[in-house]
């Protein structure tokens, strides 16, 4: 059966809550700031809204429930959808079919977490049940090493270089450096991102995340209702998502896209060439080039080749994560799985916070992570449009 | 290349003594399976019963065709190690303090991947077998060996974590008159340890053998009653912070069930010898014992009871006695828990009749002592938890897992 | 005939007149007890167990438990204790006249022999040349057999060899003659036993609490100090515990001692 499009349904009003490395601030604190700026910047009252999709680490004991009551919320359509760096897709593709049915007619969609002093550690130990049993006894090196066993075994395998990677990360500060809200402010050069120091090797400091709080949120509803409240939106053209992908594959080299991307772009009706620029989820770059293989930009295993043939800067030749993505803007716990997505919303409804992407008129948003044993089991991505609705 | 382990200098009084930490010890029910493999240092992942698949990390549905029977079994230990990592910074206390610590994906010939640790002569690339073993916490851990042996692969840091090898130990064996303290003592100063004290009560009582155990290597007798509370707490108060491992080889066997020994002084001499010298044991050295875990490479690291296997199932010709050994197996396993937070191992070791006086009317098979004093030193140098030695452990530990009431009907008869 | 003056003799020990000499080793866990064969049942240690010392325990005070056998350290034997003696009227610790517990001693001293044969039997004759320097033994005294053994210690006060105990003691024809022919109240000694070590090879077997016991006659073990008393003129005071049918008791043994 063919995938049904999503016509008429737009996303629109992109918020986000200022990162700070540390707050002591809880996470419905951070929740309720996102939700407070979609309402106030769609014109909307808190009655208006009738659908809610939160993602969170750190507002337990409680779940999207318990804040509905928490912000004063009374929806006839309510998610929760605890798929980290996927959230955001996931979240998506959900609000858009409540949408485009009915079920629902404003659906905020919003990340956010917390992060305290001993926030990352106490998560890390319970992130998984197999993380408890089968992962973090092991060094309790925490993602960062099962990454670097992903990262080793694809640069076995596909010659990827440190330097590759490097040029990722450089890629996005320079994008960051443009952007109000990026944690890391400093210019990175390459052979600061070589010479820092080990993390899990061949993982450096400058692969990894920095966790902190910090929220992302957005407007799903249909495109007639943000065109009478004067908002600016982008047309979502199609979304993917696939779960525990290739189990058979003895270390993750590829991710669920792989499966699905021909029924992606055929749904939305491109190919990948028309794809003005990529947020891949960057946990770690060598995802990141996963993402560009598996998203279809090249083949698999070409993707140091890519990265070395393309610039990737927001005015390079394959602008991607346009925002500096969560390596140089900081990882807000979920909130990270938005981030591309909102920064697809942005760029495309020429609301760019950094720098704007020229001519920008379809984005990929891409959606990654829950790493249970030893890999990410959740993927999924997003096609938007822009131009006129 | 493991360097040979140095032997250790004297401790440094002025330093403070490392608090022991220990791993993340949580696990689910169903991963303790894993833990019951690594206490006898058996290799056993789960295995579908019905579709036959080898899986990990352990769980309650099997991922290739949904069945909920999915038993431990043991399979093929052997695969390849297809990446590596050097940890160097850590959120865990006790990782942070052990780095740079090295973990691997294998892949098993058996079909799972296995993140486990490595030992340092395993590289990248190379083929491996893969032991299960207890780490600090109790809980098992696999760690992935060079397929073949290479020198002096015992002193590897990440695997003397794991183990309570005597190498450059100090041990105690706290009854030298029995021909299983003798042989103990001379299996233990063969295997490394610096000094063995063996303890001797009632020095005004000749005994066999002593003659030669005066002779022993780096073996020194000391004044050790374990039916006297003072004279534990004395030999504590001198010894306990020099003692790493601590061997109760404490004997009291005599014939009979609990109505046939008419009187109470031979069971009140049984279990004062037996249990209360155990807790005598445990109250006089735990807490040191438990103190020193983390002290170095002479760190604390065992406490052993040698134990009857009919502690486990009772034995009425020996009735009486197996009783006592039941009380003294359950204390054992409250030591294990009282003394885990010092990261220090209770080892079980279990042995059918021995080839000694008070078994002499039992036909064979029967253990003899030198046979139990190396499987004790094997323990130690493996790190199990629960050993059973001879033909007869064996056999009554393989009963009891299939149907313990015919056991208890056969012994009876 | 006047009334004896107690009030004088408590006056007599007080100002050292007579002497208080205790024959008693301390109840320690380290002191020997006799070794019975491994399948026989055994005479348990002394063995103490604090209750409380000015602690959680107990704040203000300090106690403790012991446990003992009835033969464990310095101890009276009671008639009952032997087969012999074990339908004689009064034979428990609980039953003898207390008038029994305080009687003469006669000391007679083979410390000499004892330390050139550890073996030592005492004979009729030692007791008969004792007798021509220091007179009849009178009725219903104690005799005590002074050896020195008292001031050995662990391995030698044992003695124990692959052929059992090796201590001194009196033979088979000595203990009946003292019985039968002197009356003796019972038979003290410093070593383990009243009985000489290899008494188990004697006719009858450990002749001393044989014939001792099967006549009402008592016994007293592992005394000390028998070097410092007189060989006659001490008052022996020796008070078992009152043990309901006990064949003996641990007990503080105290000789008093005229000063000369």
């Amino acid at each position: 059966m063919a995938r049904q499009p999503y016509d008429g349904v737009v996303v629109t009003v992109p918020v986000t809550v200022p990162y700070r490395r540390y707050s002591t601030n809880t996470a419905h604190w951070w929740v309720g700031r996102a939700v407070h700026g979609v309402i106030q910047g769609a014109g909307l009252k808190s009655a208006d809204i009738d659908g809610l999709s939160l993602s969170s680490f750190t507002v337990g004991p409680d779940t999207a429930i318990g804040l509905t009551q928490h912000l004063g919320l009374s929806p006839r359509w309510l998610d929760h959808v605890p798929l980290g760096g996927a959230s955001g897709v996931v979240a998506l593709r959900r609000a858009a079919r409540a949408v485009q049915c009915g079920d629902a007619e404003f659906v905020v969609c919003v990340a956010g977490d917390t992060n305290q002093v001993d926030s990352f550690r106490r998560m890390l130990s319970t992130f998984s049940r197999f993380a408890q049993d089968a992962v973090y006894p092991y060094g309790s090196g925490g993602p960062n090493a099962s990454f670097a066993l992903i990262t080793r075994n694809y640069m076995k395998h596909y010659g990827a270089t440190r330097e590759d990677f490097g040029k990722i990360c450089v890629a996005q500060r320079d994008n960051a450096l443009k952007f109000p809200y990026a944690l890391m402010k400093k210019k990175l050069t390459l052979d600061e991102y070589l010479g820092a120091r080990a993390i899990s090797d061949p993982i450096h400091l400058f692969d990894c995340v920095m966790p902190c709080a910090g929220a992302e949120a957005f407007l799903v509803c249909r495109e007639d209702r943000a065109r009478s409240l004067g908002l600016p939106a982008a047309r979502l053209l199609a979304t993917i998502e696939r779960h525990n992908a290739f189990p058979e594959d003895p270390i993750q080299y590829r991710g669920g896209w792989a499966l699905d991307i021909a029924e992606f772009y055929a749904m939305a009706g491109v190919t990948a060439d028309d794809v003005d620029f990529v947020q891949t989820y960057d946990d770690y770059p060598v995802i990141c080039m996963m993402q560009i293989e598996d998203l279809g930009f090249c083949a698999k295993g070409e993707g140091p080749e890519f990265v070395r043939s393309h610039t990737l800067t927001a005015d390079g030749s394959f602008p991607h994560n346009t925002s500096g993505g969560q390596l140089s803007v900081g990882q807000a716990g979920a909130a990270g799985g938005f981030l591309g997505l909102v920064e697809t919303v942005r760029q495309l409804t020429g609301e760019a916070l950094g720098t704007a992407v020229p001519d920008a008129l379809v984005g990929l948003a891409s959606g990654f992570g829950m790493i249970n044993y030893d890999r990410g089991l959740a993927s999924g991505a997003a096609l938007l449009a822009g131009g006129t609705a | 290349m493991t360097e040979p382990l140095a032997r250790p200098k004297r401790k440094n009084p002025l330093k403070k003594t490392r608090v022991p930490m220990l791993p993340q010890g949580v696990r689910s029910r169903t991963a303790l399976g894993l833990t019951a493999a690594a206490a006898e240092g058996r290799f056993r992942l789960q295995v579908c019963d019905d579709c036959a698949a080898v899986i990990y990390p352990p769980r309650d549905a099997c991922p290739r065709c949904l069945s909920p029977r999915l038993p431990f079994k043991d399979v093929d230990d052997r695969g390849t190690l297809l990446a590596e990592t050097t940890i160097r910074t850590s959120t865990d206390v006790y990782f942070r303090e052990r780095m740079p610590w090295r973990i691997g994906t294998v892949q098993l010939d058996a079909g799972p991947s296995i993140v486990a640790h490595l030992h340092g002569d395993l590289s990248e690339g190379q083929r491996t077998r893969l032991e299960l073993k207890l780490d600090k916490s109790g809980q098992a851990i696999a760690i992935a060996l060079p397929a073949e042996d290479t020198p002096n692969m015992q002193d590897d840091p990440q695997w003397r974590e794991l183990t309570c090898d005597p190498k450059f130990r100090r041990v105690l064996i706290t009854d030298g008159r029995t021909a299983v303290g003798q042989a103990l003592a001379e299996a233990l100063s063969e295997a490394g340890a610096s000094i063995v004290f063996v303890g001797i009560a009632d020095p005004w009582k000749p005994f066999a053998g002593e003659d030669r155990l005066r002779k022993l290597e780096r073996v020194e007798i000391v004044a050790l009653d374990m039916t006297d509370t003072i004279s534990v707490n004395e030999c504590a108060g001198e010894f306990a912070p020099r003692v790493d491992i601590l061997i109760n080889t404490a004997e009291h066997v005599r014939t009979g069930g609990i109505i046939e020994r008419k009187g109470l002084t031979v069971a009140r001499e049984e279990l004062e010898v037996r249990y209360f010298g155990l807790t005598r044991l445990a109250q006089a050295f735990g807490p040191v014992l438990r103190a020193r875990g983390a002290d170095g490479v002479n760190s604390a690291a065992a406490f052993v009871n040698l134990l009857s296997v009919y502690a486990l199932a009772n034995w009425p010709a020996y009735g009486a006695f197996s009783a006592t050994e039941a009380a003294c197996l359950s204390a054992a396993q409250s030591l294990r828990a009282e003394l885990r937070p010092g990261g220090v191992k209770v080892v079980n070791v279990f042995f059918g009749p021995l080839e000694t006086e008070w078994y002499q009317a039992v036909p064979p098979p029967k253990v003899a002592p030198s046979a139990l004093a190396r499987a004790t030193v094997r323990a130690l140098q493996q790190g199990l938890e629960d050993v059973f030695v001879g033909d007869i452990a064996e056999d009554i530990r393989a009963r009891l897992a299939v149907n313990p009431k015919a056991l208890e009907r056969e012994l009876g008869s | 005939m006047t009334s004896p003056d107690l009030l004088a003799f408590a006056g007599a020990i007080a100002s050292g007149e007579i002497e208080v000499v205790d024959l008693t080793h301390t109840l320690t866990p380290e002191f020997p007890t006799i070794v019975m064969p491994p399948e026989l049942g055994q005479c348990a240690p002394f063995r103490m167990e604090e209750v409380s010392r000015y602690d959680e325990r107990g704040s203000a005070w300090y106690w403790n438990n012991f446990s003992m056998g009835e033969h464990t350290g310095t101890h009276f034997d009671a008639p009952v204790h032997w087969i012999s003696g074990k339908d004689l009227p009064n034979n428990s610790v609980d039953t003898i006249p207390p008038r029994n517990f305080i009687a003469p001693a006669a000391v007679i001293d083979i410390s000499t022999q004892s330390a050139a044969d550890a073996d030592y039997e005492l004979t009729v004759a030692d007791v008969l040349a004792w007798e021509r320097q220091y007179g009849r033994i009178p009725p219903r005294s104690w005799v005590l057999l002074r050896t020195d053994w008292y001031k050995r210690s662990g391995r030698d006060y044992v003695n124990m060899r692959e052929d059992g105990q090796h201590s001194p003691g009196p033979c088979p024809e000595v203990v009946r003659f003292l019985v039968e022919e002197r009356d003796v109240h019972g038979l003290g000694t410093e070593t383990i036993g009243t009985d000489a070590g290899q008494a188990f090879h004697f006719n009858p077997p450990y002749p001393a609490h044989y014939y001792m016991h099967g006549k009402g006659r008592y016994g007293l073990q592992c005394l000390a100090n028998l070097d410092r008393l007189p060989p006659t003129g001490s008052i022996v005071v020796a008070a078992p515990l009152k043990i309901r049918r006990g064949s003996g008791s641990p007990l503080r043994v105290l000789a008093l001692v005229p000063r000369s």
